[in-house]
């Protein structure tokens, strides 16, 4: 116990920072900058394959399911080795690790996050979208006023997951050498030597009460929103003011 | 025709080897109300969702209001914002208010201005008797309600006609009334509606004309007086009889 807090004492900014100011960002800043960009990147990208997995049009839909195979179907560690090799020949300059981890949870998430937005979109019932185009609305428009607001708010628990996920990979930069948690901390046991039981109890622990409280927020906004569908679905009566804040309270 | 407002003529639909419209010709005049009645898997609902082209038809032809329905050249869009249709099981938008899903169309189709849109709704919401549930959201509206609103909903876009496929089928009893008072004045204010219904006592007061369904076919049309009491078919006596022991 002793050792830990010596070497939190010690190393704690090489962890959370890296060496900035002195040097670059690393350590938990930058694994918590890649997993946000990365899943912010994803989105949208995740949301038009959902698109085209739906859509009726082949040129659409083949590209987008082979992708989404192909992503779910190899280890993330297989694509960030064909990233970190072919992207500087595919674009003919060198690409920093930190772009290449970029890159590669871009193009693996959106796959997943695809498939969680397509299994929104397929659980609303299809009166929706008949409703939305009976009036007038073009498939756009019914998309995006109508099935997408109701898709992706039902399904923000599973991205929410989908987001720690994406922390727990970012620990893989580490093998290209992204100065992220996992190679922090790899850098300190270097100079220790002698404690690596400790050095990655610490990091354990980093990533699990960061995780752990994300996967709980998630837990806690499903709850919510399986609250209030219930409340929409079954919606004989109006609910008296005091009958909804007793809801509120409810686990 | 000038006072023709739907033309069926001579239309085919097919679900793989299964016949469900089989050579429907009938007019809908414009003002007229028309039940369409018959057993269920008859065909009635496939032929009302042919109208705003829900469903398509593989043969025949379908005019609206004076515009071929099934035209290549057609604006999809702009013509079924120019028909009023309401489902069975209300889908009303959950995540809007009741005066949001009314505005919805007017405001994204017809590109009216947000406060506009949103006068216009509430004007139609006191019509259907809800004035005070504009800002409600549908979770928090009985059935019945939620099937008025999806009325206002479908009348924002003042459609020259409105098809109401089993307005009230999915409603408890005791809210079918209030469904059916939003139509019949809708009736009498001149609106021309074609609707699917097994409300009888609806077709009876407001129907000018009563179609019959069954296997797809038009069995026979008439006005509710003579359907009711002098049916011609002996499918249409064994449907009434079945209704009447009920």
């Amino acid at each position: 116990m002793g050792d830990i807090l010596t070497i939190l004492r010690e190393h704690g900014p090489l962890l959370l920072i890296g060496q900035y100011p002195n040097g670059p960002l690393g350590g938990l800043a930058v694994t918590f900058v890649l997993s946000v960009l990365g899943i912010a990147l994803a989105f949208p990208l995740g949301v038009l394959l959902a698109l085209a997995r739906i859509s009726p049009f082949r040129v659409f839909y083949w590209p987008a399911t082979a992708l989404v195979y192909v992503m779910r179907g190899v280890p993330l560690i297989m694509v960030i080795f064909w990233v970190y090799f072919f992207l500087p020949v595919l674009i003919g300059r060198p690409v920093s690790g930190f772009s290449t981890m970029l890159a590669t949870l871009v193009v693996y998430q959106s796959a997943y996050l695809a498939e969680i937005v397509r299994a929104g979109i397929e659980s609303l019932a299809t009166g929706q979208m008949e409703a939305a185009r009976a009036v007038g609305l073009s498939y756009i428009q019914a998309m995006r006023k109508v099935i997408l607001p109701q898709a992706l708010y039902n399904m923000v628990p599973a991205m929410l997951s989908q987001f720690v996920s994406t922390i727990k990979e970012t620990s893989l930069g580490y093998v290209i050498s992204v100065n992220e948690l996992t190679f922090a901390a790899d850098q300190i046991n270097s100079i220790l030597l002698t404690k690596p039981f400790q050095v990655f109890l610490i990091l354990a622990l980093i990533y699990f009460v960061l995780c752990f409280s994300l996967t709980q927020l998630a837990r806690h906004v499903e709850r919510r929103i399986t609250r209030k569908r219930a409340g929409a679905a079954t919606g004989a009566s109006p609910r008296s003011p005091r009958a909804t804040a007793i809801a509120q309270v409810l686990p | 025709m000038m006072n023709t407002m739907i033309t069926f003529n001579g239309v085919n639909k097919w679900y793989g080897a299964y016949h469900a419209l089989d050579d429907i010709s009938a007019t809908v005049a414009k003002g007229e109300v028309v039940v369409v009645c018959g057993p269920s898997g008859s065909g009635k609902s496939t032929l009302i969702r042919t109208v705003n082209r829900l469903e398509d038809i593989q043969k025949g032809s379908i005019e609206f209001d004076g515009q071929d329905v099934n035209a290549p050249s057609l604006d999809l869009n702009k013509f079924r914002s120019h028909v009023g249709f309401v489902f069975q099981s209300f889908n009303l938008f959950p995540h809007m208010s009741v005066a949001e899903n009314i505005a919805l169309a007017p405001v994204n189709v017809l590109k009216q201005s947000k406060s506009a849109a949103r006068a216009r709704a509430v004007e139609l919401l006191e019509r259907v008797g809800l004035a005070a549930k504009a800002d409600a959201y549908p979770g928090q509206l009985s059935g019945g309600q939620q099937q008025r609103v999806a009325i206002a909903r479908a009348l924002a876009m003042d459609p020259p006609a409105m098809l109401f496929d089993e307005p009230t089928s999915a409603l408890d009893p005791e809210m079918v009334g209030e469904v059916l008072q939003v139509m019949k004045s809708l009736a009498r204010d001149g609106m021309t509606m074609m609707c699917v219904t097994h409300e009888m006592g609806f077709a009876r007061e407001v129907a000018d004309r009563v179609w019959f369904m069954d296997h797809g076919k038009l069995v026979e049309t008439g006005t509710p007086d003579d359907f009711f009491s002098n049916p011609q078919s002996d499918r249409a006596r064994k449907f009434l009889s079945d209704l009447r022991s009920h």
